[in-house]
């Protein structure tokens, strides 16, 4: 029966296991420590050491223990466990909105966060800090003297025309492991059927499926693949830079942005230091930082402007929807009938 | 006015005004209030209908998108079913769809409607979950699967933090609705209390500003409310003249018939005398003829005073000679100030032309050497002055008399008051009250006072 499909498949995805997996844990110790401040966050520690260490500058007798999780582990660590931690970063937006939807955020009001712009909080429980666009991502070389696509119908025709020339060579989501790759996916099939149809001619060609952006910004180095579609634009960009061969492509029809989000779980032994970190990170001097030193776009509307086919993606209760376990397991196996072909 | 208030305070049972003030002011607060509970209650059902409508919509949307499979019910939640309810508030939700009481998704712990809704229409119910207040909507449908029916309940809750903000925006909104309309009707309830009131002050000031003895009819253009009150208040005016009349026309006549019997007794009196033979019967016949002549002097008094009172509703004004007047009164005093061997020292300014009653203030003037005379001391002065004292005439005259013992002039002035120290002369006690009335009715002032080396200064600034 399909209900007990989904049910397994839920399972094995969302994951029931008694603990969550730690993959990454580091303590910012100070002197004289007077209190610590628990970060859990999908986001990896290179990006946020400057981060902790401005915002120890500002509270020196904060020490910070920064716990790296997938956004899996760490929704479950939450929603299951009751961790206890002070704020809860992570890039999926579905999950964080879930958590607060489901009652497990605490409100925190400051004057700082009162002055995000709508489309960047949602109720004073959920604060976004960076904007982060999903990228085509081509690596020149390997596109020999073929034209690079600037929208999804030209990337489409592009594959048609030459199957010989990508067969094997494309890479993306694996969408039952990533939870951002998810998200850009439906998020995708939302804007337009485009997304089924280059599900399909991707299908055709074999493509590489992958956990995550950094693998596939690895794949492109290496030349296991030409075109990456749907990559956090902003993790290619910090890896690219030295790189002329790779070339990030914002699709011309639409590109969304994800939105890194914050909040402070309803279990926070520190709420107080969770708000102060929340406000560190949306202020202006915390924008700057993430601007300049974590190399993550932070929250800027005029960014965002433009381009009319810039697109945040919205904080709310719609996002619950792909998170529904039938139909995210319908959604999945459409999606594997038209990736993982035989 | 203040002056009206001072008297009648012990007889007010409140203010007219101030009543009426009041009840409008109540009115105007229990509208408020009304106002208020209204605004707030159609603006809160609008705000719940609205919510409920989309919720409906939400879980209509979901229903609209249940098909059947060969191995069951499809399910598939539109993206629109949650992001409409996203889109007018900021409100958590939660959802649960039932197949044959399983559930099949979404959390199992929203709670169920008591009664499950029919196939026609969804049932919107208000429960809580996870700690929060949420309002639901449950909806049934029946899919039938390999012909045997299958229904599918669903359910869509969410929070109301939205529709309680904007439920406090109108209750704040009809609040100041409220005290803006009280405040506006306050205002034209005083102005209405005021215009309302307004005739009645016109009549009271308009009585209070007559004088002692004006007894006209009110005839100002009044309120027809206010036409029985006036016109009874008239009726007692005419009455009251109308008493007043037959008093002093009975006083006046009295006089009359007593003055003609006396000057008959007098007559008598002194032949009696002339042919008396033994000094006790001449004694005793002079007493009579003194108690004859202050009898007459009183009635002469009475008389006066009765046609002061007629005259003064009346007034006569002619320019006459002041000055004149003065020396008249005085030739026709002087035969009585000689008998008591008092010298009269007049310092009078010739031909004064006044404007008034010569008739009243010659018994004024009259009453006024009368009085000196009787209660001077024989062989001494009496001083008499006239002068003019800016736009008034000045008449004084002081004795040397016995001044006035402890009593005060307003008590002097009295009808038939006289001083506690005058026990031995004969007087009626209405000399003083004559002047003082014609003082009045010229709109001028009576002044009388002891003086320190003995006798009594009296002053008439007309």
């Amino acid at each position: 029966m399909r209900y007990i499909i989904v049910v397994i498949l839920l399972n094995v995805f969302i994951g029931v296991a008694d603990a969550f997996e730690v993959e990454d844990e580091e303590l910012f110790a100070v002197e004289n420590s007077r209190s610590q401040l628990r970060v859990l966050s999908n986001t990896d520690l290179a990006y946020v050491e400057p981060l902790i260490l401005a915002y120890q500058k500002r509270n020196p007798s904060v020490s910070v223990l920064y716990t790296v999780a997938s956004s899996k582990e760490l929704f479950s660590a939450i929603n299951n466990e009751q961790a206890k931690y002070d704020v809860v970063i992570s890039s999926a937006m579905d999950l964080q909105m879930k958590l607060v939807n489901d009652g497990l955020a605490q409100a925190h009001d400051s004057s700082v966060a009162d002055s995000m712009p709508r489309w960047a909080r949602w109720r004073n429980l959920l604060f976004a800090f960076t904007q982060e666009p999903a990228v085509l991502l081509v690596s020149r070389a390997g596109m020999r003297n073929l034209k690079l696509p600037q929208n999804r119908q030209e990337l489409l025709t592009l594959l048609r025309d030459n199957p010989d020339h990508f067969a094997g060579k494309i890479g993306t989501y694996d969408l039952r492991v990533s939870g951002a790759g998810y998200l850009f996916a439906t998020q995708d099939s939302r804007q337009s059927d485009m997304f089924w149809r280059l599900a399909e001619v991707m299908g055709a060609l074999n493509p590489k499926l992958y956990c995550c952006s950094s693998e596939m910004i690895d794949g492109l180095k290496t030349g296991e693949i030409i075109l990456a579609y749907n990559v956090v634009g902003s993790y290619a960009s910090a890896v690219l830079e030295k790189d002329s061969d790779g070339t990030i492509v914002p699709l011309s029809d639409y590109t969304h942005f994800m939105l890194r989000t914050a909040l402070i779980p309803t279990t926070a032994e520190r709420p107080e230091l969770g708000g102060s970190f929340i406000d560190f990170l949306i202020d202006a001097q915390g924008r700057q930082l993430i601007d300049e030193a974590a190399g993550l776009p932070p929250i800027d509307g005029k960014a965002l402007a433009k381009s009319q086919h810039f697109r945040p993606i919205t904080l709310g209760p719609g996002l619950l929807v792909y998170l529904d376990r039938i139909k995210r397991g319908r959604f999945l196996k459409e999606w594997a009938d038209a990736m993982v072909q035989p | 006015m203040k002056r009206r208030s001072m008297n009648h305070q012990g007889l007010s049972s409140g203010s007219l005004g101030r009543r009426l003030l009041m009840q409008l002011l109540f009115v105007a607060a229990v509208l408020s209030a009304l106002l208020y509970l209204a605004v707030r209650s159609v603006a809160n059902q609008a705000a719940v209908a609205t919510h409920d409508n989309i919720l409906g919509a939400s879980a209509t949307s979901i229903a609209e998108q249940l098909s059947s499979s060969g191995e069951g019910v499809v399910i598939d939640i539109p993206y629109s079913a949650f992001s409409m309810l996203g889109a007018i508030s900021e409100d958590r939700v939660f959802y649960r769809i039932d197949s044959n009481e399983f559930t099949v998704t979404g959390y199992e712990d929203l709670p169920r409607p008591d009664l499950l809704p029919t196939l026609q229409s969804p049932l919107y119910y208000s429960t809580r979950l996870r700690g929060a207040k949420v309002r639901a909507v449950a909806l049934m449908r029946v899919i039938p699967v390999n012909n045997k029916p299958v229904r599918v309940l669903i359910m869509v809750a969410q929070t109301r933090l939205g529709q309680n903000s904007i439920t406090a925006r109108v209750a704040n909104t009809a609040a100041a609705l409220g005290v803006g309309f009280f405040v506006v009707a306050g205002l034209m309830s005083w102005l209405a209390t005021r215009s309302t009131v307004k005739p009645l002050h016109m009549v009271a000031d308009a009585i209070s500003r007559r004088g002692a003895h004006d007894l006209r009819a009110l005839r100002s253009p009044i309120p027809s409310e206010l036409e029985p009150l006036v016109s009874s208040l008239n009726d007692f005016i005419l009455r009251l003249r109308d008493a007043l009349h037959k008093t002093e026309t009975f006083m006046a006549e009295a006089a009359h018939h007593v003055r003609t019997p006396l000057a008959t007794v007098r007559t008598q009196a002194e032949i009696a005398l002339r042919q008396a033979e033994t000094d006790a019967s001449r004694k005793t016949l002079r007493s009579v003829i003194r108690a004859v002549d202050e009898s007459s002097r009183s009635a002469n008094q009475l008389l006066d005073y009765a046609m002061i009172t007629y005259r003064s509703e009346q007034l006569s004004k002619d320019s006459f000679d002041y000055s004149a007047l003065v020396f008249d009164v005085m030739r026709v005093l002087s035969a009585t100030a000689e008998l008591k061997d008092v010298a009269l020292d007049a310092s009078v300014t010739p031909g004064i032309e006044f404007f008034g009653d010569r008739i009243l203030i010659e018994s004024a003037l009259h009453n006024l050497l009368d009085n000196a005379i009787k209660y001077s001391p024989e062989d001494s002065v009496i001083t008499l002055s006239l002068q003019k004292v800016n736009d008034q005439v000045r008449f004084k005259i002081c004795d040397r008399g016995r001044g006035l013992g402890d009593i005060n002039q307003s008590a002097l002035t009295v009808r038939f008051q006289r001083g506690d120290n005058v026990k031995d002369v004969v007087g009626s006690g209405l000399g003083l009250t004559i002047v003082e009335h014609v003082a009045e009715v010229h709109r001028g002032s009576f002044e009388i006072l002891a003086q320190k080396e003995g006798g009594t200064c009296a002053t008439l600034l007309l």
